[in-house]
């Protein structure tokens, strides 16, 4: 196991490649304060899963990877959806279940996918998604191609069967999958503590015949490193690695139509909002010179507007006819 | 013209498609051994005993263009697998809005008949019928084994193949041409007029037998084999029910929300048929217990020739509604 928070060489790291990383984090952070505010205010409907604390992990994962690869997502999943490419246009359509969005209105938030840039879908079921992501290593293997899945879940994942079968199996098989456990702390209301016996999800991967890394998850940059290696072993045929990102989410683990208390402590609470992953690493841009203050302020402008166009674009498109409830379950 | 047995049937049928098509893919616990040794580990894998994992493998190399059949051994074993069936084999091309075809086969066993106790001798059936976005067949004979394990592994769909564990060994001719049996389409495997039976999988063989001990006693009993449960062919089980005026289901399963229950619904609310009905319709079943070991209690729980002879007498003796 080893920890991957100092890593030299990203000192280095191309400027354009720290800005489009910021650019996308502050896209998934303004979408997902605007997602919860749509809710609150009842313009879309369901439950929203807000991704906003995490963007590190999106971001800085998806990175590493080309569109041929794929992801698999949980159902925090529009920050994943995000960074692996996907229109945010026809994601908000989604969201306010109209015709134009991704799933034509037949999944909403939690069942979000484009399969066009290799996002093989948002998953309601924690756990099922892992077995999936096996499915598109195993995928990628017949291919004979070089391409890696990657699987996003959560900490409480670890409490469910298909998580230890599908480690157990990537292993077996040499899968090229790298393994992401965003540990945001929570299952829901649970504590890590309270639902995973060993202290870090990172010390399972030993016991599964990987390796296993601690990660800084509201580090973009060490999110880059330690991916870069995890997916350079995957592509050469070494198998899978499990990355453990320690995170914070700022909001409930779901909102509908109000925000719930906050069963966290508060100085929790006030500990992780110190280590947020945005002001972090707009201190690191700043400091290398890459970016101004008043740069990422004209980001974040050019940002809210393509998301007042997004939420247009999704007014603007119909609802689905009735009828289309009775299409797409069988091919032809 | 070849005699094969139901399992030889299957399997010659699972080794041309994956001849035919590189892209089929097998997982199994147990791979069978010829086919193991002629297309080899990556194309016929072994897996560790995780039938949720293997199920969800599936899933996602299907969504990436793959074509796999799921070997779960006894349908008991894939209960182990249900969220990935119902939550994501059933629902995912859905929910996703079609963005992708998921072409898969699940192959699941029943040991009803062969001394196997409750948990490895219940069918299961139901329990995949009911969910949307499945398919699911029951072929009771070798050639109609071939013919539907082949329709299914071209389908685009998923789709789950029960296998009687009772019919492996049974043998029959099969055709040496490819011999594709369309999913969704029943055969009457025994014309009459009296009275019509629909019997599921290896109840067949013994509804056959009872037709033939009324056939002594002048009654003519005509027996269909629905052989995919979804999409039913209800119309030829209604058309038969039209021209005979009686039915009954032969199903070893317990009766509750069973493919029996679902046969008789689709009578009952089609007018033009029901209207026609001579007698009730009748579920013969097992009665709601599991299966249990001891061979005069198997027996006694699972329907036979005998019960079904004395069902179709049963029916035959009410009299006809007055118009």
């Amino acid at each position: 196991m080893t920890d991957a928070s100092a890593a030299p060489e990203l000192s280095a790291l191309e400027p354009d490649l720290c800005i489009e990383m910021y650019r996308q984090m502050v896209l998934i952070r303004h979408f997902e304060e605007l997602a919860l505010k749509l809710r609150l205010d009842d313009r879309i409907h369901g439950v929203v899963h807000p991704y906003s604390g995490q963007e590190a992990i999106a971001v800085g994962v998806c990175a590493n990877l080309r569109i041929t690869d794929r992801i698999v997502s949980n159902h925090r999943g529009h920050g994943h959806c995000i960074a692996k490419g996907a229109d945010i246009n026809r994601m908000m359509a989604e969201l306010f279940g109209r015709r134009d969005g991704y799933c034509k209105g037949k999944g909403g938030s939690m069942h979000i996918a484009d399969f066009d840039v290799g996002m093989l879908g948002a998953n309601g079921i924690v756990g099922a998604g892992l077995p999936i992501t096996a499915g598109a290593g195993v995928a990628a293997q017949l291919e004979g191609s070089d391409a890696v899945a990657v699987g996003f879940f959560g900490d409480g994942a670890t409490g469910e069967g298909p998580f230890h079968e599908s480690l157990n199996i990537a292993a077996l098989m040499q899968l090229p999958v790298v393994w992401v456990c965003e540990n945001n702390q929570y299952a829901a209301g649970t504590p890590v503590g309270v639902g995973l016996a060993a202290s870090n999800v990172a010390d399972l991967a030993a016991g599964y015949g990987m390796p296993g890394v601690i990660v800084d998850g509201n580090d973009v940059l060490a999110v880059f490193a330690a991916t870069r290696q995890a997916v350079q072993r995957a592509r050469a045929g070494q198998g899978p690695t499990l990355l453990e990102c320690k995170t914070w989410r700022r909001h409930q683990h779901a909102v509908r139509d109000v925000i719930p208390p906050d069963p966290r402590p508060p100085e929790l609470i006030a500990h992780w909002e110190a280590r947020d992953p945005i002001p972090g690493f707009e201190r690191h841009l700043t400091q290398r010179g890459i970016l101004t203050t008043e740069q990422m302020a004209d980001i974040g402008l050019s940002i809210d507007q393509d998301l007042v166009d997004a939420v247009a674009f999704a007014d603007a498109s119909p609802y689905p006819a009735p009828e289309e409830a009775l299409e797409d379950v069988f091919a032809l | 013209m070849a005699s094969l047995s139901y399992a030889a049937a299957l399997d010659s049928a699972l080794a041309e498609e994956m001849r035919r098509d590189p892209r089929v893919f097998t997982m199994s616990t147990s791979p069978p051994p010829a086919l193991l040794a002629e297309l080899g580990p990556r194309r016929v894998k072994r897996m560790p005993i995780s039938e949720s994992t293997m199920t969800g493998i599936a899933v996602g190399s299907a969504g990436c263009g793959f074509r796999p059949v799921v070997h779960w051994g006894s349908v008991t074993f894939a209960f182990m697998a249900f969220d990935q069936v119902v939550n994501q084999a059933c629902k995912i091309r859905y929910m996703f809005g079609g963005q992708r075809d998921f072409p898969i086969v699940f192959r699941a066993s029943y040991g009803n008949g062969t001394r196997s106790a409750a948990q490895h001798s219940q069918t299961g059936y139901a329990l995949y019928a009911h969910l949307a976005g499945l398919k699911v067949v029951l072929p009771s004979g070798a050639a109609d084994a071939r013919g539907l394990l082949k329709s299914a592994i071209r389908d685009n769909n998923p789709v789950v193949c029960f296998e009687p564990s009772r019919i492996a060994p049974l043998e029959e001719d099969v055709a040496e041409d490819e011999g594709l049996v369309p999913i969704g389409v029943a055969a009457v495997k025994r014309p009459g007029t009296d009275i019509t039976i629909v019997a599921l999988g290896y109840m067949l063989y013994p509804a056959l037998a009872a037709a033939d001990e009324l056939a002594a006693d002048g009654v003519s009993v005509e027996v269909i084999d629905p052989r995919t449960l979804v999409p039913l062919d209800v119309e030829l089980i209604r058309a038969s029910v039209r021209k005979t005026g009686r039915l009954i289901v032969v199903d070893e399963s317990a009766p509750t929300c069973s493919m029996a229950a679902e046969i008789a619904a689709s009578i009952a609310e089609d007018w033009q048929t029901c209207r026609g009905l001579r007698a009730p319709v009748r579920r013969v079943t097992m009665p709601a217990v599991p299966v249990p070991f001891s061979p005069p209690l198997e027996d006694f729980v699972l329907p036979d020739q005998a019960r079904i002879a004395g069902t179709i007498r049963e029916l035959l003796g009410y009299a006809s509604p007055q118009p």
